[in-house]
């Protein structure tokens, strides 16, 4: 019982970091952006808010948890959108092919935040010396009283608090494409920019605006992972990287759905985890398993491929730059 | 004293690129409460030029004035489609801009910022008010994929209104509708009209411009011709402004003469890729020596039905299309055979389909390249380069294809230029059936009747031709027989002789039960 709580546990933890990284992903591609770099940005965003709470730690008597909060967070989310700025500027501007574009930015991101990361391993005096308790302790703080409810408390409500943002912000992000004026003209600008255009509506500032503020959220993924998960520390073993693939299948299985993308990112996340509970795996047994949220991807698209409804099928001009004069 | 006009477009240029001049010093004006046609041919620059009032492109050089407090003219900037919706322009784009997958209130709503949160009940009542006020049908609620061509039209109409456009730009509208409903967005027209709104109808279809408007403007080659009275023209005198000379509006056909059976196609029926039934129990014969036209609105199943003579689609059990060789008279069952196959015994398919180097042509390659992928397999090992070198310049020599030189890409070429090209290179191939779909789409009116005339010297030499057509006044006068299809079903097969056009529209619009249950 308590094995079967803790996989429960630990698919919650990693679903937020992949549904971080998928609502931002649905954000960017509702508007048309293919963006492949989200595991990119997710690693910009973890690194960039350790550097920046490690160094107001650092230079700080007493650390305030709040500024520690608002910093972290700050800098995760503005150094993603800066990568999805970058993914902007050439895909959107320049009109360069998105998917080379984000594969790079995957890349870079990677590069960028190992590197930073093994400086500020080299500052702190060795791996695994990097100390910000003040604000992993923020944001690992559980809400009072309901994680104490036994079982259930420990099911439901032992998470540090950015878990709750996740949800919370996946039902904007719902209500927002489905019924606000701005969603509708996002979504329109995915489907069809030529239509939005001829209606008045600024496709390059929307696409603009959506790949940034997606990028930036994808980025809080990587907080979550950095701060919470691995308690303010810096590892460099590709999880953020598999974490943020598994965000951009999430976006194909949740079929551009921010609310699928709830209990869709704890269905990867337990997948990603069910491996360590099934007897009588050895390594490359173990490697099948770690396939499966590929797999259930896979499966929904044949699926959704079967039913051929309109509605599931991905925005009409996904991955497609557009220029008005184009003739 | 009242000022009559609504908009006047001033020595308006625009250039794309380089070399391409789509509209030179281009003036003209729009009265109030008036129906003007814009008359040119394809490539005369009409689209781009009224693409300039609705703020998809923007003047390279020129000015437009606008009259919109009754206080007379005032110079505007039209920068971009929002400018010109609040300044009360609406385009109405030949490719409709609608998105598939929204209702149409939400079509509707598009674009418009008014409140975060918006009233789709508000919206829909005030569509249906529209609706009530000029005579339109719209569903507020129903899905733009689920709508028909003309739906869709009268959806984008109604968008434009909606937004308080007092002057309605329309590209091209009737070439996506049947006679018939040509006839209600006529009406409808005419009572926009009746309401003081002012209406620009983008044609190249003449009837239709004596039908509908008040006056014509030309263009041609991207320059303004001359505007005249639709009461002082005639089909003839639009037609010399048009083309800059004389021409002769006569297609010569012939009474066909040993018609032997070439095609037997029975009980074809195939499914597309969304699991639609495309084609349903086709049944025909084609005979060498005829030209049997295929009617039908676009996306009726045309495309499939030559694409599975042709080999290139998928055909479900039961299909049978029979082929009688000219020198032999032995059946041979086509279905099951491979496209390269079904090419060699001289079945020819000259598509043109929409995209029109989507199919047939390379764009990137030049002409005589273009006419190696039809031999690309002779020579030994090397591939043999003299022989389409020669065909190009017989082609572009014939047929007068304006390029540079052979070797020049056929994507740099005109739309025109390109099906040239291809009409050519399927004709020299010698086929006994010749399957030409859309083969006059883009081409000016010269270029045009120099293709009907290829196509009834071919028949003359006993090839039988299958013509895909839009076009009903074409059909008619080119095609011996008129085979109507109607959301893949066979609806009929008409002499062309002694049919009307109102015949051939209900015939593109309602399935006959008969026959249906005739097979």
């Amino acid at each position: 019982m308590s094995g079967l709580t803790t996989l429960l546990q630990s698919s919650i933890a990693f679903g937020t970091i992949i549904m971080f990284g998928a609502l931002g992903e649905i954000i960017t591609e509702k508007a048309g952006n293919l963006n492949l770099g989200i595991p990119g940005v997710m690693y910009l965003g973890a690194i960039s808010s350790l550097v920046g709470v490690f160094f107001y730690e650092k230079n700080v008597a007493e650390p305030n948890p709040v500024v520690c909060a608002i910093i972290a967070i700050l800098c995760a989310f503005c150094a993603a959108a800066l990568g999805g700025l970058i993914f902007s500027f050439l895909t959107i501007t320049l009109r360069a092919n998105q998917n080379v574009t984000g594969l790079t930015l995957t890349i870079f991101g990677s590069g960028v935040a190992n590197f930073f990361g093994g400086l500020l391993n080299g500052f702190a005096g060795g791996v695994g010396q990097i100390r910000v308790a003040t604000t992993s302790k923020v944001f690992m703080t559980k809400l009072p009283l309901l994680s104490d409810l036994g079982i259930v408390g420990k099911l439901l409500f032992s998470y540090g608090w950015l878990v709750y943002v996740a949800i919370i912000l996946a039902i904007l992000c719902q209500w927002y494409l489905n019924k606000t004026r701005s969603g509708l003209n996002l979504r329109a600008v995915g489907e069809n920019p030529a239509t939005a255009d001829a209606a008045g509506i600024n496709v390059t500032l929307y696409r603009y605006l959506a790949t940034c503020i997606g990028t930036g959220i994808a980025g809080l993924g990587g907080l979550y992972y950095v701060m919470d998960y691995t308690k303010g520390t810096w590892a460099n073993d590709g999880t953020i990287e598999n974490l943020g693939w598994l965000a951009v299948a999430l976006v194909i299985f949740a079929i551009w759905r921010p609310k699928n993308a709830i209990w869709g990112a704890y269905l990867f996340g337990f997948l990603f985890w069910a491996y360590l509970y099934i007897p009588g795996l050895n390594r490359q047994s173990l490697e099948l398993f770690n396939m499966l949220p590929y797999v259930v991807t896979i499966i929904v698209l044949v699926f959704t491929s079967f039913r051929k409804k309109r509605e599931n099928q991905p925005p009409n001009s996904l991955g497609l730059a557009y220029f008005r004069e184009d003739r | 004293m009242q000022n009559n006009i609504a908009v006047k477009m001033q020595n308006i240029t625009k250039t794309f690129g380089k070399k391409v001049i789509a509209n030179k010093n281009v003036t003209l004006h729009i009265e109030k409460g008036e129906i003007l046609s814009l008359l040119g041919e394809n490539g005369s620059g009409k689209t781009t030029l009224m693409n300039m009032l609705a703020g998809i492109y923007y003047p390279d050089s020129g000015s437009i004035f606008m009259d919109n407090d009754g206080e007379g003219l005032k110079e505007v900037s039209i920068r971009s489609p929002k400018d010109a919706y609040t300044l009360g322009i609406g385009m109405i784009h030949q490719h409709f801009k609608l998105v598939d997958v929204f209702t149409a209130t939400e079509n509707v709503a598009l674009g418009l910022d008014r409140s975060i949160a918006f009233n789709k009940k508000q919206i829909a009542t005030d569509i249906l008010a529209i609706c009530d006020k000029y005579g339109f049908k719209v569903d507020p609620d129903k899905k733009v994929y689920n709508m028909s061509v003309s739906e869709k039209q009268t959806l984008e109409i109604v968008k434009a209104l909606y937004r308080g456009a007092n002057i309605l730009i329309l590209d091209e509208p009737t070439a996506v509708l049947t006679p018939q409903e040509t006839d209600m967005l006529f009406d409808v027209m005419r009572n926009m009209k009746e309401d003081g709104k002012s209406i620009i109808i983008i044609t190249h279809k003449l009837n239709e411009v004596l039908a509908i408007s008040d006056r014509v403007s030309i263009l041609r080659k991207g320059e303004y011709v001359g505007t005249v009275d639709t009461a002082d023209a005639s089909v003839q005198s639009l037609t010399e402004m048009m083309v800059g000379q004389k021409v002769t509006l006569e297609i010569d056909r012939k009474e066909p003469h040993d018609k032997k059976e070439r095609l037997v196609v029975k009980d074809l029926t195939c499914v597309n890729k969304y699991g639609v039934t495309a084609l349903d129990n086709i049944s025909f014969t084609a005979y060498g020596g005829e030209i049997l036209g295929v009617a039908g609105i676009s996306g009726s199943g045309q495309k499939e039905l030559l694409e599975a003579i042709a080999g290139l689609h998928e055909t479900t059990e039961g299909s049978s299309v029979q082929y009688i060789a000219p020198d032999s008279d032995e059946k041979t069952e086509l279905i099951g055979k491979t496209a390269l196959q079904i090419k060699n015994m001289g079945v020819a398919l000259s598509f043109v389909p929409e995209d029109r180097l989507g199919m047939g042509l390379v764009g990137s390659m030049g002409m005589s390249d273009n006419m190696m992928l039809r031999s690309y397999r002779k020579g030994f090992i090397f591939t043999e380069r003299t022989g389409p070198k020669k065909l190009a310049n017989k082609v572009k020599e014939e047929l007068e294809v304006v390029t540079p030189s052979i070797q020049t890409p056929v994507r740099k070429l005109s739309g025109g230029n390109v099906q040239k090209v291809l009409v050519g290179r399927e004709i020299a191939a010698q086929p006994t059936v010749l399957m030409t779909a859309y083969a006059v789409r883009g081409l000016d009116v010269n270029t045009s009747y120099t293709i009907y005339g290829l196509l009834n010297e071919q028949k003359e030499k006993g090839v039988a031709v299958i013509y895909v057509g839009e076009d009903l006044d074409v059909l008619l006068a080119l095609s011996d027989r008129i085979l109507v299809l109607c959301d893949g079903k066979l609806n009929g097969i008409v002499d062309a002789r002694t049919t009307t056009k109102e015949e051939i529209g209900l015939l593109m619009t309602h399935i006959r039960e008969e026959a249906q249950n005739n097979g």
